[in-house]
């Protein structure tokens, strides 16, 4: 299965930026906003003295956000054009709100990061685009806003353009789009400006409609189980069957595979579908398919454990470990302790887990490492931790569920690091 | 129009979406303990049970249905809700408004106001009758303001309450289903859907749903732009006049304050078209309750609403 019909982008940046008058556009251009919604905005602008649409009010929809005029956390925006299908996570700026942001961004393809042409990169801009790398977005795209400000000057463009370009690659983003904008008055959001003829590149919408998505059923196949399935199944006797959802790869049916952590070698005996009131039996399936697989041999599963492609290239196995090596984003209050224990969540497995050493931090504003003291609310660092029973992981980079994970903590529920296997 | 002449109707999304509300559901039968999915008979949650099958079966629901009935629900969605739980011969609790009245849990001001808001009376106190840990419901991040704002896994504190200032982080499709006693989760696996998808998946998977979501003739009374139905709750005021008009519900809720559309589309073809190019949102046509601030659906959510 492709999810190719659909693109997921989270948009980054505060009231300041224009972002929600950006997205607002978008919407708007894009003819993804209703009359009703429409007239509900233009009377919340006139009572708040404002003349025509405030279109940042379509995103912030939260008493708190439209009192303080600031993005708190992030909202969902759902469109479409003949081309694709998008999800929009329009996520909060400020540096407070830096758990909320990487919320929206953790799920998405591509980054869109606002830059004021009259301010340049500020700090701003440069924090969200380390999260998006370092959350493994494919592609950032860097809108240049309020261009009409500068006189539609190209020299302000270009020198934003090679300024940023320069940063991200020292970050490591490599598919950088950048594109001259103004969102208040609709250049290059939806149609190609006029009052920018020295730019000859799409505008924002025709750049997404074609970006690539991340191939991830070209990728070893991995099936974190989540339950066991004991039922009596058309006429066969009693089956076993494991629930999960294909994270990444493609099955069929003879297919070896490990279970892991346990190591037992066995092979799929069908790949099982609730369809009109049936089980229905599918040859093959892919990456992001929720199915029941059965195999051949008796093996003992539980939830929690990773089927995965046996007899692959010893680079595409997945390691078995109770230490490894993280970068964490902090979201809590409460600072990290290196003397205590924390729960881990991992695809479908719960462990108890140490973070026994804080290595560095890095530096959200520049992406620099930097020796550590401690981890505090929205600070990112690098981690070793060790885990009470065994997790099958993959390096994020390669394979981001399983090499995803959230740290909660017992006593408060509350979750408080998001992390990233390295 | 057919779906050549608007690419935007193509359905491999759907795959994609039904996907994930799978594994969400079956998060929740692994790690909560006491679910319930919420069943009203309404469009949403009838897509929810079709979920719940390809997720459970050939096994049993691992939760029973639980319906709040406000007591001004329409006749034949009530009809509805009994019928859908028998075929698939799961448990349905039903828990109502009326009760909550009689006992003195909710207090009317007025006899014939909307029952909306005090839903989440005896949702509420359904919740600590039965000691659920975690309501499955149909709510859509693209119905409305505050809905767009809201985790798949909600976090509710032991008043029922939702803090939109504090939600949990909720990262990739790692879900924290973690509660205390006397908290509890939401859980919104067609978070991601839209009215369209919706709609898209009720004719794929040939779901039947209450006869009043096509369009019917029916009496009506023009009142502040919309249209209410007549019931035994509404009737005309002074200086109004009743009209029959062809009309279908885009949702089913309280019979006070759900309006219809006007609309010919008699099946599901028919509506999805209509959908594809409607000007108005789903809420904004039928919902007077929604219109009377701008922030309705967030204050009401902060109570314990759904």
């Amino acid at each position: 299965m492709t999810t190719s019909g659909v693109l997921r982008i989270a948009t980054a940046g505060s009231v300041d930026d224009g972002k929600s008058t950006l997205i607002g556009r978008l919407l708007h251009d894009a003819k993804a906003i209703l009359e009703d919604q429409l007239a509900a905005i233009e009377r919340t602008t006139a009572k708040r003295g404002g003349e025509g649409l405030d279109l940042s009010l379509l995103t912030d929809g939260l008493i708190a956000e439209r009192d303080q005029g600031i993005t708190i956390d992030v909202a969902y925006r759902y469109f479409a054009t003949p081309q694709r299908k998008f999800i929009i996570a329009d996520t909060p700026g400020h540096e407070q709100y830096t758990r909320n942001m990487a919320t929206g961004a953790s799920t998405a393809d591509a980054s869109i990061v606002l830059v004021d042409a009259r301010k340049g990169l500020l700090v701003q801009s440069r924090r969200h685009a380390i999260i998006a790398s370092l959350l493994g977005l494919r592609h950032v795209v860097v809108a240049v806003n309020k261009m009409d400000l500068v006189g539609h000057d190209e020299s302000v463009f270009r020198s934003i353009e090679g300024e940023f370009g320069d940063f991200l690659e020292r970050i490591g983003i490599t598919r950088v789009h950048v594109i001259p904008v103004s969102a208040l008055h609709g250049d290059n959001v939806v149609d190609r400006s006029t009052a920018m003829p020295w730019y000859t590149g799409p505008a924002l919408l025709e750049l997404l409609e074609t970006l690539d998505t991340d191939d991830i059923a070209k990728r070893p196949f991995r099936f974190p189980v989540q339950g066991v399935s004991r039922s009596r199944a058309l006429d066969q006797a009693d089956y076993r069957g494991y629930m999960g959802r294909i994270e990444s790869g493609t099955i069929a049916r003879g297919d070896s595979v490990a279970v892991l952590p346990g190591g037992q070698r066995t092979c799929v005996r069908d790949i099982l579908a609730w369809h009109d009131n049936a089980a229905t039996s599918l040859p093959t399936a892919s990456a992001g398919q929720s199915v029941t697989l059965a195999l051949a041999h008796e093996v003992d599963i539980s939830r929690g454990d990773l089927i995965a492609a046996a007899d692959t290239d010893p680079g595409d196995a997945p390691r078995v470990v109770q230490a490894f090596d993280a970068v964490l984003c902090w979201m809590s209050k409460n600072a990290l302790d290196l003397s205590r224990r924390y729960l881990l969540k991992h695809t479908t497995r719960n462990v108890r887990a140490r973070i026994i050493e804080l290595q560095s931090q890095i530096d959200v504003n520049t992406g620099s490492a930097r020796p550590a003291a401690g981890l505090a609310l929205n600070d990112i660092g690098a981690v070793r931790i060790t885990t009470q029973s065994a997790l099958v992981i993959d390096p994020y980079t390669t394979i981001r569920s399983t090499g995803a994970f959230i740290v909660i903590d017992e006593d408060s529920n509350e979750t408080v690091a998001a992390g990233m296997i390295r | 129009m057919d779906s050549n002449a608007n690419p935007a109707l193509s359905t491999s999304h759907l795959d994609w979406l039904e996907s994930e509300s799978i594994h969400i559901m079956r998060e929740v039968a692994a790690e909560c303990a006491n679910p319930v999915l919420l069943f009203s008979g309404g469009k949403d949650s009838i897509v929810l049970l079709r979920l719940a099958e390809k997720a459970f079966r050939p096994g049993r629901f691992p939760f029973p249905l639980l319906h709040v009935d406000t007591g001004h629900n329409f006749p034949e969605v009530v009809e509805f809700r009994d019928r859908r739980a028998a075929e698939l011969g799961e448990r349905l609790i039903v828990r109502s408004v009326e009760d909550s009245i009689a006992t003195g849990r909710v207090k009317l001001r007025l006899a014939d106001e909307s029952r909306n808001r005090h839903q989440s009376t005896t949702l509420l106190d359904a919740i600590a009758e039965f000691g659920f840990d975690t309501c499955f419901g149909g709510a859509r991040r693209d119905e409305e303001k505050a809905r767009a704002k809201e985790r798949i896994f909600s976090f509710r504190d032991t008043f029922g309450q939702w803090d939109p200032r504090n939600q949990r982080p909720e990262l990739w499709s790692l879900y924290n289903t973690r509660v205390h006693a006397g908290e509890h989760m939401r859980v919104f696996p067609i978070s991601n859907w839209t009215e369209l998808d919706v709609w898209q998946y009720i004719e794929r998977e040939r779901l039947a749903v209450p006869a009043i979501y096509f369009a019917h003739l029916r009496e009506v009374i023009p009142r502040r732009g919309g249209l209410m139905p007549v019931s035994s709750l509404v009737s005309p005021r002074a200086g109004e006049q009743v009209e029959t008009r062809m009309v279908r519900f885009r949702t089913v809720g309280d019979m006070t304050c759900t309006a219809p559309v006007e609309s010919t589309a008699s099946d599901c073809v028919a509506i999805i078209e209509e959908t594809a190019v409607s000007r108005i949102t789903e809420r904004g046509a039928t919902r007077m309750d929604d219109q009377t601030s701008e922030a309705s659906m967030e204050l009401r959510k902060r109570e314990g609403y759904f």
